[in-house]
């Protein structure tokens, strides 16, 4: 590259938004090898040291942040001023020290190009130069996340924390640079991408969500507005290591080792829209920083920094993680007494049947303990011997059924990770959830992996079925079942996974936002398992007949066999009273589990049950029905085809599948209750639970109690509780926000407990409304508009400012509306009558938008807006 | 106490001066035509001739100022003269006689312009931006008032905004959507699905009545005042035609559309002879087509206020009036 004029460093102009220029300081340093005819380099940073001082605060230590490419220290403005604010609030003071890399930002240009070594050493010689003591937390962003891990690697002695934004310091195995940057270091390219034109920096810029103010953006060109100033553009993006060959790339090779070698506290606060340092890169870094705490923001990009609160989270960890350091204890790892998998081992002699599977495609389908047994230790032994290691993620893309089955046991005794991302995500649902659990290994069917494969999900795919050659190589398939337990036919297992390690992935609805992972271990599981056939009563001889197919995984666990009826297993709905009958009678079951839906069309059907299959469900002892609450009317028609049953249905989510139960006894003793909401039970076994009481804002703030008639969030806690959600540390905290000791959860619904301890659900603080006399549960008031004849469903909804929220009914009418818009007037006034609360307004919809998975939950979220906009006068339209 | 009531022919009016009597008060009124309020005394006159108001406020403790053009269309000029020009002769001859407290009757529609209007506080009046004469002249005025507030140690000026006042014999807002309704000429704007909160004329005079009593405490801003139960505007229609007797509206035409004939109409009502309301202005299809409607918690807070007539009694009310249903 041509030499660039020289230039000092320079303080920031005043006016830039959101940074005090009095925290602007200019520093000469010496760099040795670096001789220049102008003297030696000058730098600029941020730096609220002096401010601290002046104020008599001491600070803890220092975080010595570095920008990437092509911002500069403006970055991390909200950091400095956070910290002040906090240091003026109290708390322990943490001092920023924030460069401008030389030849970026306001840093002087030295008019060569710097290598990654050199930015390494250059900072190194900042921080001695500016007698830099006492802890440092090293934080980065983009190459930034480098230069800082490198500096984090070098100083062992002063390190105390590193934490890093959107960043790499490895391609993960075999992968090329990122394909826009590969054409950013293309030869000719690069100088008119980065010096000549302002291309690569109005691009970077552009990658925020939601876009800069206009002062903002303008304040990351300022340093960079001709053509010389942005020579340290060119020079970064040329330093790229994207080949083994590069000069730079033993430099980045000896960081990442040594970044894996750290065990100070770390943080990871990652944009999930980079089209750069996409997940991948992410779970790299998890690898070589596994205690890490990480929040992956589903809505945020390459400029993370801009897009979220990042500082207010980062100054939290500073002040928790790096307060007082515990030497960490080492997790207990004992193995378990039962673990899920204990059946299989004490069965796996025997040749009764484990699974049957009437819904197989071609015809019913038995499978023997043995058989069972002997499948899952060799697809375990095959899969270890592939290479798949305890606490790597396998994602099954499998229909429900044996193969599905013999594949999660077999994940969970070598300590894999079961991913279990459904269809009922929708394929974007689905997409996101795999980009975001980022498995190592994918294991699946065409179907599955013709999506994997088109949508461009990670990891290593194992086709579940044999396949063409063809369609293997089209897939991207490098292994198949079968092959992987011949692998596994005289391998030894692995050793057992403890109850402390990690077991599955489970992902909720996305009907409150993004699909979180929810992770789960081998203990709670377990006691899942436990805590569920303690309460149901389900043993080996019960069996166990699974209406809603997922349900069947269960049965090795209980030790019990388990049949799925004939049906579509994809299609709850398809499920018949015959097909349950005769399930019932082919496996001698006295337990059904069923779903919803599948209740629904049992009892539609009804009517095609002989004598001969009446008796069949005479003999079911047990029926339960999961996944979202029936009504009364339903539970009572489906328990009427099994008189000799107790009808359950439990309350749960995917964070706690079993918190509560309750039986259509208990239903319709809780009818004559005066209380609002849906009675959901009492907590099942050990499990227990509080509410939260909202305050007159709406806000859980009540000191979490099991006070009778106090409307608030409900918390929930039992040994099968989740772990924790997947890469989402802030969301982990507000969960757990301001509980009592133990671990403990915050739901998210809102209810009450009773004076009997009975708990109902009224439904979700999110959609709680308030108005000018307070906070309103949406529930209660649906149930008693729900109780006007022509009326389907209601969901209430608040319009306005919180505070002095409106209340308006949306109705789906039996008879369907033909087109949104305000209710007829004779049925608003009905409508007004049977409401509990006044209503402002009573509209109706055609069909009332409800979630992918269960068609049952109302997104009363988008309800709300709709209402919003309809009652200000706005198009009606379609909600 | 003293106090003189203008504008006291008028729905309102009449009902505020009637409430203070009621409450012991020693009532004047000035107006042109005769209140027909038992117990008041009429002082008759416009509010725009300093003599006439120099000679009501002989002597009066307090003055509530309801007079004023509502029309919502006519020359300019009228709006001006009374609106404006009544306001500050009153403010100089009540500051004259020494009056302690007054009450600035003005209109939501003074801080706000075409927009939607949902769960928003008072705001402050903004003549610039008003819509409309009425509106214009009405902010003027309101900030003329507020500026002569003295405080509880002079004259303590407060406005109050009473929203879409209505009740028997309102010849402002019931009797012509009826009358319109009766021709066929009362279209739905859009689906009439815009919220609108309104007033019952008995809620804006205690109301006022509260405003007047709190003067000391609350002088110098200005309150919102409605029933704090907004309702669409089909169901309001709804409401006042069944009332009084006569067949809701049915057809519906957008909001854009009324919007622009409206304007059209009132320009062509300008050039026209003749005192009759144009079927349609600009200004009466926005307020038919947005929200409308408001925070009420500082209102209520400050004033120690509630109405005590909700919007169902009142429909009834209106039905005993005009014959027709409540519900």
């Amino acid at each position: 590259m041509t030499a660039a004029p020289l230039r000092p460093a320079l303080h920031v102009p005043s006016g830039l938004p959101g940074l005090d220029p009095r925290l602007s300081h200019v520093l000469a340093v010496d760099v040795p090898g670096v001789a220049l005819g102008a003297g030696v380099p000058t730098w600029h940073y941020l730096d609220t040291g002096p401010e601290l001082a002046a104020r008599g605060v001491e600070p803890v230590g220092t975080v010595l942040a570095v920008h990437g490419n092509p911002t500069w220290s403006y970055l991390w403005r909200d950091l400095l001023t956070a910290s002040l604010d906090a240091a003026a609030a109290g708390a322990p003071a943490w001092r920023v020290v924030a460069v401008d890399q030389l030849d970026m930002g306001w840093s002087a240009r030295t008019g060569r190009l710097r290598t990654l070594p050199e930015r390494v050493a250059d900072l190194d010689a900042f921080t001695r130069t500016l007698d830099l003591t006492g802890p440092v937390v090293a934080l980065g962003h983009d190459w930034g996340g480098v230069v800082a891990s490198g500096w984090a690697v070098d100083h062992p002695d002063q390190l105390a924390g590193l934490a890093l934004l959107n960043t790499a310091v490895a391609h993960p195995d075999g992968e090329p640079i990122p394909a826009p940057l590969r054409a950013a270091t293309a030869g000719p390219v690069l100088r008119l991408a980065t010096s000549t034109t302002r291309a690569f920096l109005e691009t970077t810029l552009a990658l925020a969500h939601p876009p800069l103010v206009r002062e903002v953006a303008d304040a990351y060109r300022a340093p960079y507005r001709y053509a010389d100033e942005r020579h340290g553009i060119e020079g970064f993006v040329a330093d790229i290591p994207g080949y083994d060959a590069h000069p730079s790339s033993p430099e980045l090779r000896r960081i990442a080792a040594g970044v894996a070698a750290l065990d100070v506290p770390a943080a990871l606060l990652w944009g999930a829209r980079d089209p750069v340092f996409r997940d991948r890169y992410l779970d790299d870094l998890l690898d070589r920083l596994p205690h890490a705490r990480v929040h992956r923001f589903a809505g945020a990009g390459h400029l993370v920094a801009e897009d979220v609160d990042w500082a207010g989270p980062l100054l939290t960890w500073l002040r928790e993680d790096l307060g007082q350091r515990d030497a960490a204890s080492e997790p207990e790892r004992a193995a378990q007494d039962a673990p899920l998998w204990a059946a299989l081992d004490a069965r796996a002699d025997d040749a009764g049947p484990a699974v049957l599977d009437m819904a197989a495609p071609g015809g019913s389908r038995t499978v023997s303990w043995r058989l069972l047994a002997r499948q899952v230790r060799r697809i375990a032994a095959g899969l270890h011997t592939l290479g798949v290691r305890p606490g790597d993620r396998v994602s099954l893309l499998v229909q429900p059924g044996p193969t599905l089955t013999a594949l999660v046991y077999a994940c969970l005794r070598i300590g894999a990770v079961v991913v279990v991302a459904d269809a009922g995500l929708g394929a974007r649902g689905l997409t996101r959830a795999q980009q975001g659990a980022q498995p190592d290994w994918v294991i699946g069917q065409a179907k599955g992996l013709t999506a994997a494969r088109a949508l461009g999900w990670p990891g290593v795919r194992i086709a579940a079925d044999p396949l063409h050659p063809r369609l293997r190589r089209a897939l991207g398939v490098t292994h198949t079942l079968v092959d992987v337990a011949d692998l596994g036919r005289d391998e030894v297992l692995p050793p057992e996974p403890a109850g402390d390690d990690e077991a599955a992935i489970l992902f909720t609805s996305g009907s409150t936002g993004p699909a979180k992972g929810v992770v789960y271990t081998h203990a709670q599981l377990t006691a899942m398992r436990d805590v569920l056939a303690a309460h149901l009563d389900i043993g080996p001889d019960t069996g166990l007949v699974t209406g809603f197919a997922p349900f069947a995984l269960l049965g090795p666990a209980f030790g019990t066999r388990s049949v799925t009826p004939v049906m579509d297993v994809s299609a709850p709905r398809t499920l018949t009273a015959r097909a349950v009958a005769d399930a019932v009678r082919a496996s001698d079951a006295t337990v059904v589990f069923l779903s919803p839906a599948a209740v629904l069309n049992v009892v539609a059907t009804a009517g095609d049950l002989d004598a001969d299959d009446r008796a069949a469900l005479g003999r079911v002892r047990t029926f339960l029905s999961a996944g979202a609450p029936v009504g009364e009317a339903m539970l009572a028609s489906a328990a009427a085809l099994m008189p000799a049953a107790t009808a359950h249905t439990p309350y749960g989510m995917t964070e706690c599948l079993l918190v509560t139960d309750i039986t259509l006894d208990g239903i319709r003793a809780a009818a004559t209750a005066p209380d609002a909401g849906v009675c959901v039970g009492r907590p099942v076994g050990p499990g227990e639970v509080l509410v939260s009481a909202l305050d007159a804002d709406g806000a859980a703030t009540g000191e979490p109690s099991a006070a009778p008639g106090v409307l608030g969030e409900v918390l929930v806690r039992a040994p099968h509780l989740k772990q924790r959600y997947d890469r989402l540390w802030l969301t982990d905290r507000a969960a757990e926000r301001d509980t009592p000791p133990g671990r403990w959860h915050r739901t998210g619904d809102v209810g009450h407990l009773d004076a009997d301890g009975r708990l109902w659900i009224e439904g979700r603080l999110a959609h709680v409304l308030v108005t000018a006399d307070g906070a309103l549960a949406p529930v209660g008031p649906e149930q008693h508009v729900e109780r006007v004849d022509a009326v389907r469903r209601a969901a209430v909804v608040g319009v306005g400012p919180r505070g002095v929220q409106q209340t308006v009914a949306v109705l789906e009418t039996h008879d369907p509306a033909r087109r949104a818009g305000p209710a007829p007037s004779d049925l608003a006034a009905e409508v007004r009558a049977a409401s509990p609360v006044p209503l402002a307004a009573v509209l109706v919809v055609p069909r009332m938008p409800t979630d992918v998975r269960h068609n049952s939950k109302i997104d009363r979220t988008r309800l709300a807006a709709w209402a919003e906009r309809v009652l200000s006068g706005g198009r009606v339209g379609t909600p | 106490m003293t106090v003189l009531v203008t504008g006291a022919s008028g729905l309102l009016g009449g009902a505020v001066a009637r409430l203070l009597v009621e409450r012991g008060h020693d009532v004047r009124t000035l107006q042109r035509r005769p209140s027909g309020v038992a117990g008041a005394t009429d002082v008759a006159g416009s509010v725009t001739d300093p003599d006439v108001v120099a000679a009501a406020l002989d002597g009066a403790d307090a003055v509530v100022h309801l007079a004023a053009r509502v029309s919502l269309a006519g020359p300019p000029a009228e709006f001006d003269t009374v609106n404006v020009g009544g306001t500050a002769v009153l403010l100089d001859a009540a500051e004259r006689a020494g009056v302690r407290r007054f009450v600035q009757v003005s209109s939501p529609s003074v801080a706000h312009g075409g927009t939607s209007l949902v769960g928003v506080g008072a705001g402050t009046a903004d003549p610039a931006h008003a819509r409309g004469d009425y509106a214009r002249t009405k902010a003027a005025a309101e900030l003329l008032a507020l500026d002569r507030d003295r405080g509880a140690e002079g004259m303590a000026v407060v406005a109050v905004r009473p929203h879409l006042v209505w009740g028997p014999g309102d010849t402002q807002l019931v009797e012509r959507v009826l009358d319109r309704a009766r021709r066929g000429r009362l279209p739905l704007l859009d689906h009439g699905a815009a919220l609108i909160d309104t007033l019952y004329v008995d809620n804006a005079a205690t109301g006022i009545a509260a405003a007047l009593d709190r003067a000391p405490d609350v002088h110098g801003r200005a309150y919102v005042l409605t029933n704090g139960e907004p309702r669409t505007v089909g169901d309001l229609l709804v409401g006042i035609c069944r009332a009084g007797g006569v067949r809701p509206p049915t057809w519906r035409v957008p909001a854009g559309l009324a919007r622009a004939a409206g304007g059209l109409v009132e320009a062509a009502w300008r050039l026209r002879p003749g005192t009759d309301e144009p079927p349609m202005t600009r200004f009466l299809a926005e307020q038919l087509s947005t929200a409308h409607w408001f925070d009420q918690r500082r209102t209520r807070a400050d004033l120690r206020w509630t109405p005590e007539v909700g919007l169902d009694e009142g429909f009834a009310r209106l039905a005993a009036h005009y014959g027709g249903s409540a519900a």
